[in-house]
């Protein structure tokens, strides 16, 4: 079933995720292999489980069971330390999250800086380079409330770059954006892709999933129900629910 | 019948409203006519000034005059007896400086006993999944639970009653009464300090944690660079408000000898036997003090409003 090839990056074992005890499946038996140079596309209902998913590669959400691994390391185990290996993961939030009481340029060099990973002067390198990518230099002392929504994403993205990480994930990045300004965050996403980042992206923009996607998840009621190329997955659907969704969506 | 009463208040305050309009008016009235005889005096001096002193002799001397310049006289006499005999208004300035010395170190005391209560209590439910069972999680469990005692005696006990006991009790040995003042109303204002800044923290979104801690701080990290930032810029004014509440509390220092504005205006009491001067004094003091850190803490409200970003 697997399509993916290469050096698997997460490996992900029966992870489960229960709220209120027993009551809510949040996750319900999920097994997959995420290889590095990968860009997963999750797609799927409200509900289904997406963004229980994403938060678990992380360990913002728990498991109930079930193991992450990630980089060869067993993440869920007790002895691991979790902040350590959160550095090399990126993740993007539907509503940006910047941290208002910073500038741009804090926003972006204070987790370098404080964990230890760079100096000031190699951090704001860093971060001025960055913004210089995706068209925003000149935002660097703005505060987040100057900006757009498409603006903040964009710094939200390289916000997590600036950590070096070895993957992002994206949980619905454009779903909180004003139409017009979907297409600019969407195209730092693609470009990143093609730089060769391995990332795990909740969309529903299907044309994104199609032009840079590698490979498709669709989950419902938290399960993978279906996972294919791009290119199967939307000229050749299997399973109903899936058709039903993607007559939804399209 | 909510109704009615609303209505009856609505009334009522209206017509508290008219009330104290019609009171200012009728003392810009009193003051423009008292001006006015005074100015017409003045021109009755350089016009004809003896017959200005005679008016004045008759005046004085009528009984009503008596009674104004008796009672003039006695009021005078009164300020000099409280507060010039024997330098008595040192009493005062030094009461002041003490009430200042105390009310400062203890805000500053309690900011920081605030700050880390607030932030064991308001961590340790968060963290119970993510810490592992051990001895640190038992110790955490402990130290949560002594925060919670802390927080529950202090704000449930009078404040006089918590220095006294400081003072009689814990450290019955000093006799530093400062410090143990000092003390008493840092660690008193602390639990209230924490509940304000708790409510800042639970004000901030949980999303900037989660941005926090997927950049890889951990819990303390994340709270110290991203969320207490925020949550104080929250609470500035409620601690802002902490601080005048604590100049006034500080009042009740007398209890252990210490002498504080309050003392000192009550010893001038006990000196001079007249209640009234040093008394009403002593409340003009206070209100002044928080009157000016009331306007300023409304000017700090309104710069941090506009500075919201
Ligand atoms: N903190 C929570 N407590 C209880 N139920 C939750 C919680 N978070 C998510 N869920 C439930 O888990 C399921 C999956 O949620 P989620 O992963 O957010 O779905 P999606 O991102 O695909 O819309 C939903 O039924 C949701 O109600
Ligand atoms: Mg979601």
């Amino acid at each position: 079933m697997s399509v993916n090839q290469g050096e698997v990056l997460i490996s992900v074992k029966d992870l489960k995720k229960y709220y209120n005890g027993d009551e809510i499946h949040a996750l319900d038996g999920i097994t997959n292999d995420i290889a590095k140079g990968e860009v997963v596309v999750v797609i799927g209902p409200s509900g289904s489980g997406k963004s229980t998913f994403l938060r678990s590669l992380n360990l913002l959400e728990r498991p109930t069971g079930g193991t992450i691994t990630f980089d060869g390391i067993d993440i869920t185990s007790p002895q691991t330390d979790i902040n350590q290996l959160r550095q090399k993961m990126g993740m993007v939030f539907q509503h940006f999250n910047l941290f208002p009481h910073l500038t741009i340029l804090r926003n972006m060099t204070i987790a370098p800086m404080k964990l230890n990973k760079l100096s000031k002067e190699d951090a704001e390198k860093k971060a001025l380079e960055l913004l210089g990518k995706v068209g925003l230099a000149d935002r660097a002392n703005s505060y987040p409330s100057q900006l757009s929504g498409g603006q903040k994403q964009r710094i939200a993205i390289v916000r997590a770059l600036a950590m070096d990480p070895e993957v992002m994930l994206f949980d619905e990045p454009t779903s909180a954006l004003d139409p017009e300004m979907v297409g600019e965050v969407l195209e730092v996403m693609k470009q990143l892709a093609r730089d060769g980042m391995t990332m795990v992206c909740v969309t529903h923009e299907m044309g994104f999933a199609r032009e840079v996607g590698t490979r498709v998840i669709f989950m419902d009621e938290g399960k993978i129900i279906e996972e294919n190329t791009p290119e199967q997955i939307f000229t050749n659907p299997q399973n109903e629910r899936l058709k039903t969704f993607l007559q939804k969506v399209l | 019948m909510s109704e009615e009463t609303e209505v009856t208040e609505k009334k009522s305050r209206s017509f508290k409203l008219e009330k104290s309009s019609r009171v200012s008016i009728l003392f810009a009235v009193l003051c423009l006519l008292l001006a006015a005889t005074c100015v017409g005096y003045a021109i009755l001096l350089m016009v004809d000034y003896d017959y200005a002193i005679t008016l004045l002799r008759v005046y004085s001397d009528s009984q009503i005059g008596r009674v104004l310049i008796g009672g003039f006289n006695d009021f005078l006499a009164q300020i000099k007896l409280n507060f010039i005999d024997k330098d008595r208004w040192t009493y005062l300035v030094k009461g002041l400086l003490v009430t200042f010395e105390v009310t400062f170190f203890a805000t500053l005391i309690g900011i920081a006993l605030g700050v880390i209560v607030a932030m064991i209590r308001s961590s340790h439910d968060k963290l119970e999944e993510e810490l592992r069972p051990g001895f640190g999680k038992v110790l955490f469990d402990l130290i949560d639970n002594i925060c919670r005692i802390y927080l529950t005696v202090i704000r449930g006990t009078p404040t006089v009653v918590q220095l006294m006991i400081a003072y009689f009790i814990i450290f019955a040995a000093s006799n530093n009464k400062i410090l143990i003042a000092i003390l008493a109303f840092g660690i008193n204002s602390g639990a209230y300090v924490a509940e304000i800044i708790r409510s800042g923290i639970m004000s901030v979104d949980p999303g900037q944690t989660e941005a926090g801690r997927s950049l890889g701080f951990n819990y303390i990290q994340t709270m110290f660079y991203i969320v207490i930032p925020q949550a104080f810029k929250t609470v500035l004014p409620a601690l802002a408000n902490e601080f005048i509440v604590l100049i006034k509390e500080t009042s009740v220092s007398g209890y252990v000898g210490l002498q504080d504005l309050t003392k000192g205006g009550d010893i001038i009491r006990s000196q001079t036997y007249s209640a009234f001067l040093p008394l009403i004094v002593v409340a003009a003091v206070y209100l002044v003090i928080v009157l000016f850190f009331t306007k300023l803490v409304s000017l700090l409200e309104g710069r941090l409003r506009n500075s919201e970003r």
